[in-house]
């Protein structure tokens, strides 16, 4: 097992090097304020009693879903989970969308088929995930599989927590991956606690020694750090797209709130939060960013702004109407999954030549 | 025109469908050098090579997960269950992941997961059950369930080329028992239309899967009695005016199927002519399947659960009497 810490080093993928520019930077730094400024307004609205249902969120975790997604192709194809906002915003999700979303609006991706973070916009090739976890761990598979069968340098990413490798059909994706040298990237969010239940509780292995005996490589990063995870996710793309298999990344973080906001987190030791509040992905991004000469203070005020505007959008869109829920059940024409937006500079040159 | 077995002509439709189609590829446990535990894809491996006849590792909700995803992506994945009861273990992939996709986000899912149900065979609690009626259960799924060897071919071509999860139970007693004219080349039976299997006008027995054969031979001479008998061939959609149309015209019914009773498919037929053509009815609908027990191993305890032929020339009897 590799154990990669931040890793600025220059990476090969399709003969191109994975390094992250100046505007790459800005780039990260402004999806992971928006996914956190997303989240707290969705959080205020759950407050005011317009997100019906439950509410959950990824506010402390925002650079692993940034920093992994940030590296693929807009061919490349996504299963993302409940605390992976970042990931549907950097496929080219609207903030707005979202929070219609969450407040089962008809603007929402699901047009309020489905509630909080079920969605996936297949517009832009994400497949939605479904509330049992970790299915989409095999769906996943299925998608780096056809990838596979059609000679294609495409990779199919998912995220679940560490609570998600308990469950069997965790392992049967690991299995068949494993087996088939799919090209899929694994990233396993390691937030300490699955709801209430703590690391100790979950496994007597820790899950990323498991990809060495499904037979591939596992990795584990700060999931803090947002370019720690951008470099490994790049390092696996790059063997995935090159026929070289799966890979398996932990990221290690923090739940820094209750599972969801019914949660009043009683079970979780106060000194934990305080710990990790020193290692805010965020806080510690702005240090760095503003240390190199970045204007952070731009980049904060302008993502502000766009929440505010995507929260009036959401809140001027419709509840569905309810002959809506008769309809869709039977398709009567093709699947079509679509392509995603891809900010890393890499993806623009390569698209100009 | 050939005669083939059912089983021969399952083979034959999903060969003509990955001959003619690149996208169709098959997936399941032990269906490449070994053919599948009944041999429908003998010799497949050889022409289709092993990616596109994909001997799975033994994890049903990974066969079924991975083909969702393969099929979304434009692929069109057949997954063999070795035994339609290891759906069960596939079972939240199929319900959860497969059905609802195209409900919650637009998304269709063509892909199949054929069944080789029922029992007749001592196959015992673990190989024999007829489980359809937990797919009605889960709307987005389409569920078939061919009774001859031309319905066969042609229903599994319509479940290949069908945008939707279809569940395709193939009858494992009837595999090399029922054998018939099946046209050479790629047709289609359409899903959602009943067939007669036979036209007439006292009474009307519905049935589909193995027990279609039983319903046929049960009721060729009652009492000089003219019984029609329907093969519903597709259970999601249900041709509810096929139906009907049936009982209109007889107004006296059984139903008839191979699977337990309680909230079985014969109960929604039961519920729908009730509902429907209670006025034409000239008799109570009557129900005969199986009990609510597993299926047992031992032959005369598996007879006593099976519907038999005299168990629906009572059934019959009784009602035309009625
Ligand atoms: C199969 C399954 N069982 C139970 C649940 C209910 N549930 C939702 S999230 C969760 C905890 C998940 O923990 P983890 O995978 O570590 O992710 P986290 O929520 O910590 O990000 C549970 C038990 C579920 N979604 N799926």
């Amino acid at each position: 097992m590799a154990t990669t810490t931040a890793k600025p080093a220059a990476i090969e993928d399709g003969g191109r090097r994975a390094v992250l520019t100046q505007e790459d930077r800005r780039a990260l730094l402004r999806y992971m304020l928006l996914m956190r400024a997303t989240e707290e307004r969705a959080l205020a609205l759950y407050r005011q009693g317009k997100v019906p249902g439950s509410y959950y969120d990824g506010r402390g975790q925002e650079a692993i879903s940034v920093g992994s997604a940030f590296v693929l192709g807009p061919r490349d194809r996504t299963c993302i989970l409940h605390r992976d906002l970042g990931a549907h915003l950097i496929r080219g999700v609207r903030p707005g969308r979202v929070l219609a979303q969450m407040m089962g609006r008809a603007g929402g991706v699901t047009g309020g088929k489905d509630g909080n973070m079920h969605f996936g916009d297949t517009e832009l090739g994400c497949v939605g995930m479904v509330s049992m976890l970790p299915d989409m761990a095999l769906v996943t598979c299925g998608l780096a599989l056809s990838f596979q069968m059609r000679k294609e340098p495409r990779v199919a990413m998912t995220w679940f927590g560490e609570g998600s490798t308990a469950n069997g059909q965790w392992h049967e994706a690991m299995n068949v991956a494993g087996v088939r040298k799919l090209p899929a990237v694994f990233i396993l969010e390691n937030n300490q606690f699955a709801y209430s239940t703590p690391n100790e509780r979950e496994f007597a292995v820790d899950p990323v020694k498991r990809a060495e005996v499904y037979g591939f490589p596992g990795v584990k990063v700060d999931g803090n750090d947002v370019e720690a995870v951008f470099y490994a996710a790049a390092e696996a793309c790059e063997r995935a797209r090159s026929g070289g298999g799966p890979t398996l990344i932990e990221c290690e973080t923090m739940r820094m709130h209750g599972h969801g906001a019914h949660d009043d987190m009683r079970y979780v030791p106060k000194e934990l939060f305080d710990v990790w509040a020193e290692r805010d992905p965020i806080d510690r991004y702005e240090r760095k960013l503003a240390d190199d000469g970045i204007d952070v203070e731009q980049i904060t005020a302008s993502a502000k702004e766009e929440i505010e505007r995507e929260t009036e959008w959401a809140l001027s869109q419709p509840m569905p109407e309810g002959p809506e829920a008769l309809s869709g059940v039977f398709a009567t024409s093709e699947p079509r999954l679509g392509d995603g937006n891809a900010p890393w500079s890499f993806w623009k040159e390569a698209a100009n030549g | 025109m050939a005669e083939m077995t059912y089983l021969s002509a399952i083979s034959d439709g999903l060969r003509e469908e990955m001959r003619h189609d690149e996208s169709v590829f098959c997936m399941g446990e032990d269906i490449g050098a070994f053919g599948g535990a009944f041999k429908v894809t003998d010799g497949f491996i050889e022409e289709f090579g092993a990616d596109r006849v994909w001997d799975t590792p033994l994890a049903e909700n990974a066969i079924i997960g991975t083909a969702v995803g393969a099929a979304v992506e434009g692929l069109r994945p057949v997954c063999e269950m070795q035994f339609a009861d290891f759906i069960s273990c596939g079972f939240d992939q199929l319900v959860n992941v497969a059905a609802k996709m195209h409900y919650r986000q637009g998304l269709a899912v063509p892909m199949v997961v054929r069944l080789p149900s029922g029992g007749g065979f001592s196959g015992g609690p673990y190989h024999s059950q007829n489980p359809e009626a937990w797919f009605l259960q889960a709307p987005g799924l389409k569920v078939v369930a061919p009774s001859t060897a031309d319905d066969a071919k042609g229903l599994l071509a319509s479940a290949i080329r069908d945008p939707n999860p279809v569940v395709y139970l193939e009858h494992k007693h009837l595999y090399r028992r029922v054998k018939g004219e099946v046209p050479e080349g790629r047709y289609e039976v359409p899903l959602g239309r009943v067939r007669v299997a036979r036209e007439g006008t006292d009474l009307t027995v519905i049935s589909y899967g193995a027990m279609v054969g039983i319903a046929l031979e049960a009721t060729q001479d009652i009492d000089g009695a003219s019984v029609e008998v329907i093969d519903l061939r597709s259970l999601v959609p249900l041709d509810t005016e096929g139906i009907l149309r049936s009982v209109r015209k007889t107004s006296k019914v059984v139903v008839l199927h191979e699977a337990t009773r309680s909230c079985g498919v014969g109960a929604e037929v039961c519920a729908l002519i009730a509902q429907e053509a209670f006025e034409d009815l000239d008799g109570p609908v009557v129900r005969v399947t199986a009990p609510d027990v597993p299926i047992p191993f031992s032959p005369p305890l598996e007879r006593a659960v099976l519907p038999q032929v005299d168990d629906v020339k009572e059934a019959c009897r009784e009602l035309l009497a009625y």
